[in-house]
């Protein structure tokens, strides 16, 4: 169903339909402005229709006003040249020095509005208006993991090897996406995130 | 504990079984065998449950061997002359799987099920996510997987090949290419000429055709409005239509959000005939209303629940 396009209003949602436990509901998955319920068949879509209206016309689930707060994720990324081929594409969009877009990009305050797209690929809002530069005519093939790129007004993270027609500034060592662990993906709606540049030497230490 | 091993694994063999529904928040695929009606038979033919791990075989030619005493069956595109009938082969025998004359996957179930660890739930290969089945990727010439344990109902030696699944589950390749469809959301932004040019025309299956989806080729479909819309969900099924105004239909590894408008959705029971699909190929799209793609599902599911039933009869 379509909701308001707000985090708030998607999530709230979410968590009603999540809490109401209708029967033969498998999956429930926000996006920007609606929320999607999947059914294992459709006799029990028929017999739930009236029920998910009820839920949704109902009292919002308790703990639904700190549901935007979110998690507070800090993110490294490394900034420098050898990670961000795009740098000069948007400062030339931007009319920013490749040093000054670092800088504004990891002062921002952002949230996941959303992850799609690919496993574990959280689209962030809160991209300060002078760095939002349009996608790249022709997609690249192959984006190396951990890119965090800028795609019109939005920026993001590609958690794997992937195609991609984003702008991409920087890089992070942190693995966005790992099945074998609890929880696979590293963010969710909601979550809260803050870039910290890092230097090369750093990105190469990390983790070791 | 049994195994098999790959002599040749063609262009595209990978691990699959009912895939994973859940994890779409996750922004994973429900994936899985692309046809996995044809998936559910095949198992049920050789004694496993349903969800058993199988071979997904793209075209082929492909070559495996067990090495003990198996019952096998496959579903789909013919591969096999035995399409829909269980066979058994002996230990080491050379199971030879050909490119099939119309269609392109076939999905081939062994007795005991490939066993290879569950990740999310489910033995299914991510080809994107590079997880599931053997290391998340497409099978390769040497590799072994490993098998579970023929069920205890395959006693019945000598009786397996007196069975077979229907025609319309097992030779889905055989069906015409013609894809029901319910309107999508953007149905009404698109004029009823171009509706109406999209359901009595026949699109063309471009060389774009992976197991996330096929982009087609034929009438353009121009929207009305060419407003920027949000992502939102897209499933196996979907048809968008990009911004060159052709359409893309979507299979099951594809992405969970889509910010293309949705024209309209190949309802579940034709997703077996959307599988077969390889390029060249043309389709056709004709519309029925939502409470008939209701009462086809139920109906196949029904069909599907004696044929299940008539099987354990047959075996116990």
């Amino acid at each position: 169903m379509r909701v308001a396009n707000s985090l708030g209003e998607v999530l709230i949602t979410a968590r009603k339909l999540e809490a109401a436990k209708i029967s033969g509901v498998v999956d429930i998955a926000p996006a920007f402005a609606s929320v999607a319920v999947f059914f294992a068949s459709s006799g029990e879509l028929a017999n739930s229709t009236a029920r998910i209206q009820a839920v949704l016309g109902g009292r919002n689930p308790a703990g639904s006003g700190a549901l935007t707060k979110g998690r507070v994720n800090e993110v490294p990324v490394c900034y420098e040249a050898e990670f961000g081929p795009d740098l000069e594409v948007v400062a030339q969009q931007s009319q920013l020095s490749p040093r000054e877009i670092a800088l504004r990009h990891a002062d921002a305050a952002y949230q996941v509005r959303c992850v799609g797209f690919t496993p574990g690929f959280p689209f962030l809002s809160g991209l300060p208006k002078a760095l939002a530069t349009p996608r790249r005519a022709a997609p690249r093939l192959a984006v190396p993991p951990g890119s965090v790129a800028i795609g019109g007004a939005q920026t993001g993270i590609y958690p794997l090897s992937s195609p991609g027609g984003w702008n991409i500034i920087g890089r992070t060592p942190l693995r966005l996406f790992d099945a074998a662990r609890e929880p696979a993906a590293l963010f969710q709606a909601g979550d809260r995130v803050h870039f910290v540049a890092i230097t090369g030497a750093e990105f190469a230490r990390w983790g070791k | 504990m049994g195994k098999i091993t790959v002599l040749r694994s063609g262009p595209l063999a990978t691990v699959q079984d009912l895939g994973r529904p859940q994890h779409r928040r996750a922004g994973i695929a429900p994936g899985g065998a692309l046809d996995l009606h044809a998936a559910r038979v095949a198992n049920l033919l050789v004694g496993n449950p349903e969800t058993s791990g199988l071979l997904e075989i793209a075209l082929g030619p492909t070559r495996f061997r067990c090495d003990d005493e198996r019952v096998v069956a496959c579903c789909g595109a013919e591969i096999h002359a035995a399409l829909g009938r269980p066979f058994r082969i002996q230990p080491n025998e050379e199971l030879e799987l050909t490119p099939p004359p119309k269609g392109c996957r076939a999905w081939l179930a062994i007795s005991g099920g490939i066993e290879v660890p569950l990740v999310l739930g489910s033995r299914a290969t991510d080809l994107r996510g590079c997880f599931g089945g053997r290391e998340g990727r497409a099978l390769r010439d040497g590799d072994e997987l490993p098998l579970g344990q023929t069920a205890n109902n395959l006693k019945f030696k000598g009786r397996i090949a007196s069975w077979g699944a229907p025609a319309e589950w097992a030779r889905t390749a055989a069906r015409h290419p013609l894809l029901r469809v319910i309107h999508g959301s953007e149905w009404k932004n698109f004029a009823p000429a171009t509706q109406a040019a999209f359901l009595h025309g026949s699109y063309t299956v471009t060389a774009q055709a992976d197991r996330m989806g096929a982009r087609l080729e034929g009438a353009t479909l121009p929207r009305l409005s060419n407003a920027e819309m949000l992502s939102e969900a897209v499933v196996p099924g979907t048809i968008q239509v990009a911004n060159d105004g052709l359409p893309i239909l979507l299979l099951g590894d594809c992405q969970t959000i889509g910010g293309y408008p949705k024209i309209a959705h190949v309802i579940t029971v034709d997703l077996p005939i959307a599988a077969q699909l390889r390029p060249n190929d043309r389709v056709c799209f004709r519309s029925v209303s939502m409470a008939e793609a209701h009462d086809l599902f139920v109906a196949r599911e029904t069909d599907f629940s004696f044929f299940r039933a008539g099987l354990h009869l047959r075996s116990g």
